[in-house]
């Protein structure tokens, strides 16, 4: 038996295979968070008046809030003074074209997978890459202007179209929500912007590239997504970070607004450093992700989550308008020292609105993953229904799986179902496969990768195959 | 071909093969019949090299020691077991698994992968002869597979694994009458001059169906008597009783007991 738990743990012992990091001349802010640094923030980016006082209210707000500690995690104490709130790599201001982007970043970026040449994507996907606190590109904006579809940076968002930020941010997470994103309300620097016009059918994948390369900073970027009625759009986001020794701090905000009959499919690969088997380093990942739905909208969030020292993250779903539709679709690997602590809010307001949970929890080493979950259906939500489903897979003995579901039913018409498992990958399947010929370490990845076939199958097709490679990566113990 | 020597197995100390000797030459059909206990699964698994076991002896395949190596090294040497029991494995497709099954051990020898063209005409050719329908193959493996579907899809699975030596361990177990004579008849199709197969079972029945050329007798871990099919009639008709000097019920627990005749 001990045999084949040090086995398991030479397979998760893998090593992080973005951990390199890029020099780049970066304009940084000094470390510490007061007033003056939230105007700082507001001012390199030349922001509205309405928008400073925005973050303003928040940054006061989160002054006299307490960080949340109901979840299962052991967090070091973050000393918020000690983060720098602003880094933005310096090049041009302007970007006439693709060919303007700095070389190291291009470099960066192809190192990563992620080409900015528009010509050399093979996928049709358009990305918006963010280094730090800035987006540095986006690419196949013309082919989406033609649509209609604006997707671009939310700094360029904010000067190119107010009205439309001004109306919809924090309309879903409001800057109280939480203290993660009252933070991130105040100093948020950058992200994405993507709004799809009534009637309309992104022609293309939208995808968001994060990457935190300065040292000692802080990532707090903001997206927002708005789905006119009838429309349609499919987003990606990525994310990876240099291995450091010291944590890293990363609360993003994303708000989905799905209008009547409109569907946002918003897909998360996150790959951020997850420390060493220690326990040194590694990014904290607290994010508050909420999306409404309205009229027969449709709100999916498939998450696979393989990195970040601690994740603190639940997607979310509003379901406002009847017969409106949420997903989530969870992979949290748990391995080395990482915990996370993860999972989905369905909110049911109303009526015949359906949501659905698929979470899929993998432990090994030492991680610690919890599945946390709130289904509410409201005395509003007449004939609601849920369906849960948490499948916790163990991977040696020093691990834990836990499953907290929460469920809130002020409607007595309402169905909520719920099913948990829990389940160790057996030496009986091991040696199955092995009996079959495979190594134990493809065997183990087969057989892991069967255990999250529900979620993968939601990604879209170029994403799902990176997901599986990542966590058969994460999985091994050869890739460097 | 096949060739154990003085095989002995036991977990934490309780012996369970106790100095087993057999011989399999090329093409040969062995039964191996024994009471429950007897250690018939311990040898298929021994065979296979499960861990678990504390091992000792011989067993060489075409003159390699098997005993030193990895499972998957076994497999690739030619080893295929068909277990009583075939795990399943959810979310993982079976074409899929048996693609990779076959790549790994071909990626072994230094063969080149087969393409996954190649391979599906390898695949239906192997369905034909467990009467399989297509979907099976995209179906998880073995996951919500009745106990007949199971053993057919091991049956299938030799076939695309084109083994050495197949051990199939209590395939008959579970099946009703249908899904016998179907994995009966895979097997006999199966049957080559360079291909060796020990068949463990309770039962004659089964030999009714894939008539070996010898048949062993496996009592407390080491084989009593061998003959021909008659053998396997004459268990039938009489038990074990003949070849065992205590009271079967205790047969696992027992020490040592020189239960030749």
């Amino acid at each position: 038996m001990s045999e084949t738990l040090r086995e398991i743990k030479e397979l998760t012992d893998a090593s992080y295979e973005y951990g390199f990091s890029t020099d780049l001349d970066t304009d940084i802010a000094p470390p510490g968070l007061t007033e003056d640094t939230v105007r700082l923030i507001s001012g390199k980016k030349d922001e509205p008046e309405w928008l400073l006082d925005w973050r303003l209210k928040a940054f006061a707000a989160w002054k006299s809030m307490d960080e949340p500690d109901w979840a299962k995690l052991e967090i070091h104490p973050i000393d918020y003074q000690s983060l720098s709130y602003w880094a933005a790599p310096t090049q041009k201001p302007v970007l006439d074209s693709m060919d303007d982007v700095d070389p190291e970043i291009r470099d960066m970026f192809d190192k990563l997978g992620i080409p900015l040449h528009e010509q050399k994507m093979l996928s049709n996907v358009a990305v918006d890459a963010i280094v730090d606190s800035v987006s540095v590109t986006t690419t196949f904006k013309m082919t989406l202007a033609a649509a209609g579809v604006i997707f671009c940076s939310f700094s360029e968002a904010v000067q190119d179209h107010p009205d439309l930020v001004r109306e919809h941010l924090g309309s879903v997470v409001p800057v109280r929500d939480n203290f993660f994103a009252a933070l991130n309300s105040a100093v948020f620097s950058d992200g994405s912007f993507c709004y799809i016009p009534a009637g309309v059918r992104c022609p293309m994948e939208l995808s968001t590239y994060f990457r935190i390369n300065s040292q000692n900073t802080g990532q707090f970027e903001r997206t927002l997504i708005i789905a006119e009625d009838d429309s349609h759009v499919s987003y990606l986001e990525g994310c990876t970070a240099p291995q450091r020794d010291e944590n890293q701090l990363h609360a993003a905000v994303v708000e989905l607004v799905a209008k009547d009959r409109s569907e946002i499919k918003y897909s998360t690969v996150q790959n951020w450093y997850p420390g060493d088997e220690n326990g040194v380093g590694g990014i904290y990942n607290f994010v508050t992700k909420r999306g409404r739905a309205h009229t027969d909208a449709k709100i999916s969030w498939t998450q696979v989550e393989t990195g970040s020292a601690i994740t603190w993250k639940y997607p979310s779903v509003i379901l406002q308008g009847d017969r409106s539709v949420g997903e989530f679709y969870s992979v949290a690997l748990s391995s080395k020292r990482q915990q996370a602590d993860t999972g989905t809010k369905m909110i049911h307001v109303g009526a015949d609105t359906t949501s659905s949970i698929i979470s899929k929890g993998i432990s090994a080493g030492h991680g610690q993953n919890t599945y946390r979950g709130l289904v509410k259906v409201l005395r509003s939500a007449q004939n609601a229904r849920n369906y849960t489903q948490c499948d916790s897979l163990l991977l040696g003995s020093e691990c834990g799986a836990h499953t907290i579901p929460y469920i809130e039913v002020k409607n007595p018409s309402a169905q909520v179902e719920h099913e948990a498992s829990t389940s160790t990958v057996g030496e009986d399947q091991l040696f199955y496969c092995r009996q079959r010929g495979m190594t134990e370490e493809d065997a183990m990845s087969m057989i892991v990768n069967g255990f999250c076939r529900e979620v993968f199958d939601e990604l879209p097709m170029e994403f799902a195959v990176e997901a599986q490679r990542l966590l058969s990566v994460s999985l091994e113990g050869s890739v460097g | 071909m096949l060739h154990v020597e003085n095989l002995t197995a036991s977990i934490g100390g309780t012996p369970i093969l106790n100095g087993l000797d057999l011989d399999v030459g090329s093409g040969g059909v062995h039964a191996i019949m024994g009471p429950n206990g007897s250690g018939k699964s311990t040898f298929a698994h021994a065979l296979a090299g499960r861990d678990g076991y504390e091992i000792d002896g011989r067993a060489t395949l075409d003159g390699v020691d098997l005993l030193d190596m990895e499972p998957e090294a076994r497999a690739a040497a030619g080893v295929f077991v068909g277990f009583q029991y075939p795990v399943e494995i959810p979310g993982v497709n079976n074409m899929y698994f048996l693609r990779t099954a076959l790549n790994s051990v071909r990626r072994a020898r230094g063969e080149t992968e087969i393409g996954a063209r190649d391979f599906l005409a390898v695949a239906q050719e192997a369905m034909d002869l467990v009467e399989m329908k297509e979907d099976f193959l995209h179906r998880a493996v073995n996951a919500g597979f009745s106990g007949g579907e199971k053993k057919r899809n091991e049956i299938l699975q030799m076939a695309v694994m084109e083994p050495r030596l197949a051990v199939l361990d209590e395939t008959d177990s579970g099946l009703d009458i249908d899904a016998l004579r179907i994995v009966a008849s895979g097997v006999n199709a199966l049957r080559r001059p360079e291909r060796s197969m020990i068949v463990i079972t309770h039962y004659q029945r089964l030999l009714d169906y894939i008539k070996p050329d010898f048949v062993h007798v496996l009592v407390d871990g080491r084989i009593v008597e061998s003959g021909d099919h008659t053998l396997a009639l004459h268990l039938d008709d009489h038990g074990y009783a003949d070849f065992v000097n205590h009271d079967l019920d205790d047969a696992p627990e027992r020490p040592l007991s020189g239960a030749a005749r």
